[in-house]
């Protein structure tokens, strides 16, 4: 039978692994700009989960920790002020869809 | 009388919890990536933030999770949900749509999840086999941030970022009362 109890890091990077994909495959694949944000904010968990199983199988410091905090206040700096972009694009195009939004292409 | 001998469960209670915790977090990740509608995607997205939030809580991480919880779920998700509705009036809801983007992006995918496994099993990781119980992080995490011979520094700087992307999201999202 399978020992179910040795749960490694092994498994927490796999789960990271899957995320990261999950997060790409959003942003390659949609069109609509806040779902887009969304991809990304899969992408910086993926990361977020490496971090942490690296600080507990790790040599027992806590720096896996604090660096998952100063990416959390990375994340929500960028979505506020991404979010304030694509308000502003909406408000003054009426275009949500990023192939669309093409007005500062040379 | 036959009594159902149930097998013991207690020393696969942490795999369990970490597959539960686990399905939680990748269900979540591929509702966002595929569900047709945005909102969906949004609700996924907080399902993914959940089973993350009890991966950290299984590994020991009692303050990283809770700041999960309330900045992710509280915060970022809120945020998102306000711009999915407040931008929600357009023709269609541009989720994923078919065609060639579509199947190139999901190749990519599988490709970068593909390479990240080779990467993962073909690296040697030098993990501590048993770390031991887990400890309360809280006090460890106050004081690292507050020594000025560890992260004081960037925590400062990391405050005054977060200020200066609040006042411009602000600037930025404000209507324009002249135009």
């Amino acid at each position: 039978m399978i020992v179910l109890a040795s749960i490694g890091l092994m498994h927490y990077l796999l789960v990271g692994a899957a995320l990261f994909s999950a997060g790409v495959v959003t942003v390659l694949a949609r069109r609509n700009a806040v779902a887009i944000l969304i991809g990304i904010e899969l992408m910086l968990n993926a990361a977020n989960v490496n971090l942490v199983a690296f600080d507990r199988f790790g040599p027992g410091t806590m720096d896996g920790q604090i660096f998952t905090l100063f990416v959390f206040v990375i994340a929500a700096s960028e979505a506020a002020v991404a979010l304030a972009i694509i308000i502003n694009v909406f408000d003054s195009t009426d275009r949500i869809d990023v192939d669309e939004i093409d007005a500062l292409k040379g | 009388m036959v009594v159902l001998a149930l097998p013991d469960l207690t020393p696969h209670l942490p795999g369990i919890i970490f597959g539960l915790f686990t399905a939680f977090a990748v269900a979540g990740a591929l509702i966002a990536a595929t569900a047709p509608k945005i909102v969906h995607a949004a609700f996924g997205l907080m399902a993914s933030f959940f089973g993350v939030a009890g991966l950290y809580f299984q590994l020991g991480a009692d303050f990283v999770a809770l700041a999960h919880i309330i900045i992710y779920v509280g915060g970022i998700l809120v945020l998102l949900v306000f711009g999915v509705l407040l931008t929600g009036r357009t023709q269609a809801l541009l989720g994923i749509e078919k065609g060639h983007k579509t199947t190139g992006a999901v190749l990519i995918g599988g490709l970068v999840f593909f390479g990240l496994m080779l990467a993962i099993a073909g690296t040697e990781w030098n993990a501590v086999e048993d770390p031991g119980d887990p400890k309360p992080t809280t006090a460890a995490i106050g004081r690292a941030f507050l020594d000025p011979d560890q992260y004081l520094i960037p925590f400062e700087v990391a405050s005054v970022l977060l200020l200066a992307a609040l006042v411009g999201a602000a600037y930025l999202a404000r209507r324009r009362r002249e135009a």
